[in-house]
């Protein structure tokens, strides 16, 4: 077999338009969060040139400045993140991982793709009208009401979520019906890879969080356009309400995002120590119990909104407890390691990059858990730091851990690896130079989401701010190297990588059968 | 562009005259922790960040010592043939109750910083902090109910010794070593009263009236920003607090009364009713 076939063939335009192949619909996906990604990225180095010293010399005023953290946070999760991870490398590997044909149903996964694009139309839409939507991402009320923002801005933004989160609940749908059904006779559940396992449970939290998010939003607009009162407490409503239903989606959500990314580490962490995953069935409960939690921490987002002692006591308890599933994962991928025979390829770095990273957001977030510590951590620079180490340190590590494990199977063709090396090195330097002086300036007090400092704040600013730059330039590197190696690359066969656990590396797919019944040697 | 330079060259000297006189209740340049704590809630909160950093900086360093030692003993070139083990219970339970452990460490004294916080002392003094799109209004009901706004000073109205976006017209003054009450609320969108000196933080909730409390240890004027994005001049809302002695407070007292009118509830209806 050629290493060309099982790849889509979409040689017009039309042709990627009206495709429904699993595979075409996750390439388009991954083209699509490269350039959002692109997008959310240079609206970053913006805003840490605004940053690099005090003043605001750039930005025209406040309101704009809102307008574009508003935007990076969106754009980043719903059409960067979201859309790389399930939408992009679930559609490749999931059916090919389980031995399905496709997607259970091929169209509906069209319609949940070209949502997207139009979603984010009408975001950057939102930014181009009116004064934009100056709310951060959690669009908290009164200030995203009519009074607070005015014009046709937020409004757009909803819809642009609305779509979005119909987008995602069309795929979510998708994956745990085709997940459920359509694996190959003899792969049980407790067979699948780890990957499958992840983007399934990440599909069912979808399915839970995404219609809250969906009716808090339809609220908003009611309360905008139609003098709805749900979130105005002159009519008998409450903002509280708003930022409960906007937490019970949006502490989830960071699960979802995730998820997928633990997944992706665990098979390359697997393929690179050359032995199935450590502890196969605990690193599948983790997930599940990491889900499950999920839903009971979110008012761990409002610990200084003026709640009791009781519900701050058990939301730190419960997002404490979080803890230990995740440490579960972290010290599996170790001990897999530990007695294999490690390979330290490109994607193996980013892998590993991700895991101490990982760590280090993952202990920022135990001292934040700490309603008691919260009061003056809160919506300091501290949180920034927190979630870009889960985020920009985290699930974009495996992002681009997951392209470059996989490119050579996507496209048949193979990146050259140094520059693979230098992305990776100029990367993590750069994110940890921009993110990490971010804990000193939360500690020290500074307010997340100001676009001019007090000038006690410039130092540790100034040093993140320079790097961005480093951060960016290894990204401009890797979009040269994306499209050199797209057309010039070395063909790559399939076994680039040496011997696969899993069956997306099989020379034909479509016929392969599991190897094995034994549920964690099938299972990566 | 050489005018920014210029300025830019500024704010870096004005940046080295900072790491050595120290602005004690400012932020400083170059700061890596907190700044100072000026309330037992303050000292006791970073006596719990400091507990819970340290094992998690071991946590870190474990994690980052496993993966380096495996990369050393087990790398393909030494160890050319992966172990077959998939399963060992007894470490994975270990791994399991291992972190149930360190939590239960850091659980014990968090609920204890938080019942502390939450146990509401008797008051000496109550003062109510509302936010408006950009100032706070303080009233002082115990004292006859005079309110006054404080209002960010424009940068080029900052006298020499106070810091650009922190500095006010009209501080809120309290009297050290009392337990004084703070009622938070908002008249138009969410904003948040944050004091990091004071261990200090509550969201200003349009149409919920929050309550915190302090108690200020050390006479200063202490310095905080609005802490929840409200719109256009979000990083213009700073808060000041002075805490000062109390036949000081008292004097100030008797003073802000004649200075300030006094907002009562037959005045805020009629406003309304306007």
């Amino acid at each position: 077999m050629s290493a060309t076939e099982h790849r889509p063939e979409c040689r017009s335009i039309a042709a990627w338009l009206f495709t429904t192949d699993h595979k075409a619909i996750g390439t388009l996906y991954l083209g699509f969060a490269i350039m959002a990604g692109t997008l959310g990225g240079a609206i970053s180095g913006y805003m840490r040139l605004e940053l690099a010293q005090p003043g605001m010399d750039y930005v025209v005023n406040g309101q704009s400045w809102n307008a574009l953290i508003t935007a990076h946070g969106l754009i980043m999760i719903f059409y960067m993140v979201m859309p790389a991870l399930i939408g992009g490398f679930g559609n490749w590997f999931v059916p090919l991982m389980i031995g399905a044909r496709d997607m259970a149903f091929p169209g509906l996964n069209s319609l949940g793709f070209w949502l997207l694009p139009l979603s984010l139309i009408m975001l950057i839409g939102s930014l181009l009208v009116g004064d934009g939507t100056g709310t951060g991402w959690s669009l908290y009320p009164p200030l995203s009401g009519i009074d607070g923002q005015p014009g046709p801005s937020v409004d757009m933004t909803i819809l642009a979520l609305h779509l979005a989160g119909i987008s995602s609940v069309i795929s979510a749908i998708n994956f745990v019906t085709t997940i459920l059904n359509m694996r190959e006779d003899r792969l049980p559940l407790f067979g699948m890879p780890l990957f499958v396992w992840s983007i399934l449970i990440s599909s069912l939290m979808l399915l839970l969080a995404m219609p809250v998010l969906a009716a808090a939003l339809a609220m908003l607009l009611a309360d905008r356009n139609f003098g709805g009162a749900f979130f105005d407490p002159a009519g008998g409503g409450d903002p509280m309400l708003f930022m409960n239903l906007f937490w019970f989606f949006g502490h989830p959500e960071v699960y979802i995002m995730i998820l997928p990314a633990f997944g992706i580490i665990s098979q390359i962490v697997s393929r690179f120590s050359g032995r199935p995953i450590f502890g196969y069935p605990g690193m599948v409960l983790a997930m599940a119990s990491i889900a499950a939690l999920g839903f009971i921490v979110w008012a761990h987002h409002m610990f200084t909104v003026g709640v009791g002692f009781a519900p701050r006591a058990f939301f730190t308890l419960a997002s404490m407890v979080i803890a230990v599933p995740t440490g579960i994962k972290v010290f599996a991928w170790i001990a897999t390691m530990w007695g294999g025979s490690i390979r330290l390829t490109v994607p193996m770095l980013w892998a590993l990059g991700f895991i101490i990273m990982f760590t280090v957001g993952g202990t920022t977030g135990i001292v934040l858990a700490n309603a008691g510590a919260d009061q003056v951590l809160h919506n300091t620079y501290y949180v920034v730091a927190h979630f870009h180490y889960v985020l920009s340190l985290g699930a974009t590590y495996a992002i681009f851990a997951g392209f470059y494990y996989w490119f050579p199977r996507m496209t048949g063709r193979m990146f050259p690896e140094w520059v693979g090396r230098w992305h990776f090195w100029c990367f993590f330097i750069g994110t940890n130079v921009l993110f990490f002086p971010m804990h000193f300036l939360g500690l020290a007090g500074m307010p997340r989401r100001i676009a001019d400092y007090p000038d006690g704040f410039l130092g540790w600013n100034m040093i993140a701010s320079l790097g961005a730059v480093l951060a960016l330039a290894s990204t401009l590197l890797f979009l040269v190297m994306l499209a050199v190696s797209l057309r010039r690359g070395a063909s790559a066969p399939r076994d680039v990588w040496g011997p696969a656990f899993t069956h997306e590396w099989d020379d034909d797919p479509e016929m392969a059968r599991p190897r094995g019944t034994a549920g964690a040697e099938a299972g990566a | 562009m050489r005018g920014r330079g210029t300025v830019f060259l500024g704010f870096v000297s004005a940046m080295m005259l900072d790491a050595r006189h120290g602005l004690a209740q400012a932020p400083a340049n170059w700061q890596t922790s907190f700044g100072v704590s000026a309330s037992e809630t303050k000292e006791r909160i970073v006596a719990l960040h400091d507990h819970i950093l340290l094992i998690g900086v071991c946590i870190v360093a474990l994690v980052a010592m496993l993966i380096g030692f495996a990369l050393l003993r087990f790398r393909a070139s030494r160890h050319p043939t992966a172990s077959k083990v998939t399963r060992m219970p007894w470490l994975e339970f270990g791994w399991t109750i291992a972190p149930v452990l360190v939590l239960g460490a850091i659980a014990a004294p968090s609920l204890q910083l938080l019942a502390y916080e939450s146990d509401i002392p008797d008051a000496q003094l109550t003062i109510k902090a509302s936010g408006h799109q950009w100032f706070w209004r303080y009233s002082y009901p115990d004292n006859g109910g005079f309110a006054y706004d404080s209002i960010m000073l424009p940068p080029a109205s900052v006298p020499a010794g106070e810091p650009r976006l922190l500095a006010v017209d009209n501080r809120m003054v309290v009297p050290v070593g009392a337990v004084v009450h703070i009622q938070v609320t908002s008249s138009d969108v969410v904003h948040s009263f944050f004091m990091p000196a004071l261990g200090l933080q509550i969201y200003a909730m349009p149409g919920r009236l929050n309550e915190t409390w302090t108690r200020v240890e050390k006479p200063g004027v202490y310095y905080g920003q609005c802490n929840q994005i409200c719109g256009l001049n979000h990083s213009f809302m700073p808060i000041a607090i002075e805490a000062m002695a109390q036949p000081d407070f008292d004097a100030w007292v008797r003073d802000a009364a004649t200075r300030y009118p006094v907002v009562s509830a037959a005045t805020i209806s009629a406003q309304v009713a306007k």
